[in-house]
């Protein structure tokens, strides 16, 4: 689960593919995943770094960055 | 340096003309095309338009147009307009004219050879490989070379429409011989479509299969030797109702760059040129069509580190340029529209003088 190189991450959440030209904005946990992503951790290491920060459900996050994952993929942001 | 070499070649001013200084929201690529070449700073110039209509927009942008004569339409034939070039070339001593509008091409390159003589220098596709990317041959152009291009039909009579459901589904593209194309999706559209351009464009008219994906253009430039001056693709991000890029962003994607390449490579095309290319959604870049000349959005390509229209300069003039090697992807255009003021005093001159 790792971001294509050659896409372009901003700290604000603004990612842009430069073989598509398609640009996307995500919100601050989106952005805050996506960073961690591009240090090529795995999604045990996203939602252990996510559920120690803030108060959310550990089975309900990993759902959600299931599906996050997922419209990565979709939008051809993952290798 | 090319930079000293031009400069001390010449000691004065450039004096370029430029034609398609139609601005407007179908517009002509010569007010880009001016605007990079200012840009360049190897050189001087004294930019002459060169214009069909008097209320083109370029014409009364005077920080771009120097000074602008009317030019008889193509249809008028290469006589009556090498008579006018004579005449502008004698006020003016032009050193290179850019044609940028498809139907006049064939006119400038017939002239070509007459107007080195008289010392004005032209980098113009050659009237072989200015056939083979014709609409009405791109098919066999991409059979020829294994390049991925929609299947057609050129037709010239409106009951062939009917013959074609059998090879053609529906949604199809009907298109003009130089311009226009509709997305026809049923047997009447197709009909409509078919009266509408035989009304503009005339005969014969292409039939084309419709091909899915994101519309990308690409602007080329070649030597004229099969060598690659430069490519830069371009992804619409907006696109007006005709079709046309209102706003686009530089991409870097080494397949669509080999594709221009390829193209440069097997036709030594000579200029700058357009593919305009569908990508579909599993990467499969179709060619949808060649022009054989600057696109209007090619100031991107000035901004994005590569100036093809100055590039262009050199090359008529005769100077060796070396190929580009890179260029900022992710840099974006956004045409704007601006309403320009000028005075009955400059329609007049343009409109009844042919000066202005």
């Amino acid at each position: 689960m790792r971001v294509r190189k050659n896409i372009a991450t901003s700290d604000e959440g603004f990612l842009f593919n430069p073989t598509t030209g398609d640009s996307f904005s995500t919100n601050p946990i989106g952005t805050e995943i996506i960073l961690l992503m591009k240090k090529d951790r795995t999604s045990k290491d996203i939602v252990d770094a996510i559920c120690e920060k803030y108060d959310v459900d550990r089975a309900l996050f990993e759902r959600d960055l299931d599906d996050f994952t997922l419209q990565l993929k979709e939008f051809s942001l993952l290798e | 340096m090319q930079t000293s070499t031009l400069r001390e070649k010449f000691n004065r001013p450039l004096v370029i003309a430029v034609t398609g200084l139609n601005a407007i929201d179908s517009p002509g690529p010569g007010v880009a095309v001016i605007r990079a070449i200012r840009e360049c700073k190897d050189f001087d110039v004294r930019i002459i338009g060169l214009s069909y209509e008097s209320l083109e927009p370029g014409l009364y942008m005077h920080d771009i147009v120097d000074k602008t004569y009317q030019i008889p339409y193509p249809s008028g034939g290469t006589d009556s307009l090498f008579s006018r070039l004579k005449y502008i070339h004698e006020e003016e001593q032009l050193d290179v004219i850019i044609p940028n509008f498809d139907a006049e091409l064939y006119n400038f390159m017939k002239l070509s050879s007459k107007l080195k003589e008289m010392g004005i220098n032209t980098f113009l596709p050659e009237i072989e490989q200015f056939n083979a990317r014709d609409k009405m041959r791109l098919s066999e152009f991409g059979k020829k070379y294994g390049m991925f291009v929609p299947k057609d039909k050129i037709i010239h009579e409106k009951r062939e429409l009917q013959k074609l459901e059998d090879d053609f589904d529906y949604p199809m593209v009907v298109k003009g011989k130089f311009y226009d194309a509709v997305i026809a999706r049923s047997k009447d559209q197709a009909e409509k479509a078919y009266e509408k351009i035989l009304a503009k464009w005339g005969l014969p008219i292409i039939v084309q299969e419709f091909i899915k994906g994101t519309e990308i253009n690409i602007a080329a430039l070649g030597d004229g030797t099969g060598n690659v001056i430069s490519i830069i693709p371009m992804r619409k991000l907006y696109i007006t109702d005709k079709g046309k890029a209102w706003a686009g962003v530089t991409l870097d994607d080494d397949n669509l760059i080999e594709l221009a390449r390829k193209f440069i490579e097997v036709t030594k095309w000579r200029g700058g040129c357009e593919l305009e290319v569908m990508l579909t959604s599993d990467g499969k870049p179709y060619i949808m069509e060649v022009n054989p000349r600057f696109p209007a959005w090619i100031y991107l390509t000035a901004a994005a580190g590569q100036n093809q229209p100055a590039s262009l300069v050199k090359m008529a003039l005769g100077e060796k340029v070396e190929p580009f090697t890179k260029y900022e992807v992710g840099k974006i255009f956004i045409r704007y529209a601006w309403d320009l003021i000028t005075n009955i005093r400059e329609f007049q001159m343009i409109s009844a003088n042919g000066e202005l």
